[in-house]
């Protein structure tokens, strides 16, 4: 017993020991710490320049869009339509005849966004027109709530740097303005269950 | 501090005390001259390190590997959010980390894990599966939440590390030095959202695919037996980028930022919308949030 009560002792003095005799080192190990600290990355550009974004505008002027997804060879719409005189009615279409409208179809037609007298513009309630480039100002019309996250880059994706320039995308990128509801799309597959890899039947 | 005071029968004489004492601070110094982690390194040994790992890579993978040490940025804190009201349980952002962080395809490793829940049972870990494989996503009456290191603020992974080879940088990653790591696993008992993996075999990626863009506290290619996890993908960020998980989710739910910039995206969902975190009875104060955009 007397041995194992020695150890006890000679233990606890050990540390106390070591405490006491290392307390300069340990002091400067974390001086030392903070110098060797390793190179400091080149910064992107200062944080939050792209963000800045007035009431109608584009999300910043560090924010670049890609153009408007048209089909291919639809655009300029003039091409076609400034031979055909303009018809508000509601009816089924003899062209465009893959747009379905499923986006409050009931109270609302072609000509509720696309400008009449110049078919490559769209326009606002007001009767504003708006290019295809700046569509997410029609979209906003409705979707307040969803612009004004878009501006801030809460809502829809974004690229690029974090802290400079990024890329956006428009809301047509995503949702087809004509059937707006994100369709489903197929899952990459699952992971494999831990019973079948290292230690299960693959290794 | 009271000092207990040994038994009568304990013989302890002063020089006694001093020879055990300075034994013990021999083997202190002793084992501090050893190898070092990245934060206590002097510069010129580091670059040394790094071009020897840069050689070794390139002798053993066939490819140039360039490893950076980008330390973390001054005045910058990371922090993610993700929009569970969006998520459509693609697994685009699984994929993507592992090719961006060179992720050992056989034996599979994957740093992001994505759960399916049901919506009447709300955020549920005990019923949930990560093996859902329809047709196609989104599942009606299901919701999904991607999980992957969520970056605590006092993460309990660093704390049971025996050899000091993980911990927190300034800019709020928690990190992992493969030369350091013993493989104990002890961490990944630790973290309570299955973050942490192991590499149980010889990991295994093929040349083509292999990301050569690394970090030394990252994606650079990992030896078996040790353990790793997601950094935010710190050789994109410590450069400005966006992770690679945040640029792939075609839904847009993943949003990345500095905490302690006021204008950035983060502090707009935490200051906006509605923000939770996973576990929060457990205090480890997790810097990846969830939120609910709409």
């Amino acid at each position: 017993m007397p041995d194992t009560r020695e150890l006890q002792g000679a233990v606890t003095l050990v540390f106390l020991g070591a405490s006491l005799l290392l307390l300069p080192f340990l002091v400067s190990g974390c001086a030392s710490e903070e110098e060797a600290e390793v190179a400091v990355a080149q910064p992107g550009q200062v944080a939050g320049e792209g963000q800045t974004a007035g009431a109608g505008e584009a999300p910043g002027e560090h924010v670049e869009v890609p153009p408007p997804p048209f089909s291919p060879g639809i655009y300029p719409c003039s091409n076609c339509h400034s031979v055909f005189p303009a018809n508000p009615t509601r009816r089924t279409l003899g062209f465009h005849t893959e747009i379905v409208l499923r986006h409050d179809e009931e109270h609302r037609w072609c000509l509720d966004c696309h400008n009449a007298a110049d078919r490559d513009w769209l326009h606002l309630a007001s009767g504003e027109l708006v290019p295809f480039e700046e569509s997410y100002r029609l979209c906003g019309q409705c979707h307040g709530e969803k612009y004004r996250d878009w501006r801030v880059g809460v809502h829809g994706r974004r690229s690029g740097e974090w802290n400079g320039h990024k890329t956006y995308l428009l809301c047509a990128h995503c949702h087809d303005p004509h059937q707006p509801h994100f369709k489903p799309i197929e899952p990459m597959p699952p992971p494999i269950p831990p019973a079948e890899t290292v230690g299960g039947s693959q290794q | 501090m009271t000092v207990p005071r040994p038994e009568n029968d304990l013989d302890l004489s002063r020089r006694k005390f001093v020879s055990v004492a300075a034994a013990a601070a021999a083997g202190w110094l002793l084992t501090s001259c050893g190898p070092k982690r990245l934060h206590d390194v002097p510069r010129d040994r580091l670059m040394e390190r790094i071009r020897e790992m840069e050689a070794k890579y390139a002798e053993e993978l066939g490819t140039a590997v360039t490893v950076s040490d980008a330390g973390p940025l001054p005045g910058v804190e990371f922090a993610y959010a993700l929009d569970i009201s969006r998520c459509i349980g693609c697994r685009r952002c699984v994929y993507a980390c592992v090719e961006e962080n060179n992720q050992s395809r056989d034996p599979q490793v994957q740093w992001i894990r994505v759960l399916s829940m049901e919506k009447e049972g709300g955020v549920d870990f005990s019923d949930s599966d990560p093996y859902y494989d329809p047709e196609t996503v989104p599942e009606e009456g299901h919701f999904y939440v991607p999980v992957q290191c969520q970056q605590c603020q006092n993460p309990p992974c660093t704390k049971v590390c025996p050899t000091g080879a993980t911990w927190t940088e300034p800019d709020g990653i928690v990190v992992i030095d493969y030369d350091w790591c013993i493989g104990c696993r002890y961490c990944m008992a630790a973290c309570p959202y299955g973050a942490r993996h192991f590499n149980w075999g010889e990991p295994h990626i093929p040349a083509e695919e292999l990301n050569t863009n690394t970090h030394y506290l990252g994606n650079r290619p990992r030896p078996k037996g040790v353990v790793e996890k997601c950094t935010f993908c710190i050789q994109r960020t410590r450069q400005g980028r966006y992770p690679a998980c945040v640029e792939v989710c075609p839904v847009g739910a993943r949003k990345f930022g500095n905490l302690l910039d006021p204008e950035s995206e983060i502090r707009y969902i935490l200051e906006n919308k509605r923000v939770l975190v996973l576990k929060e009875e457990l205090n480890t104060l997790p810097k990846f949030f969830y939120f609910y955009g709409t």
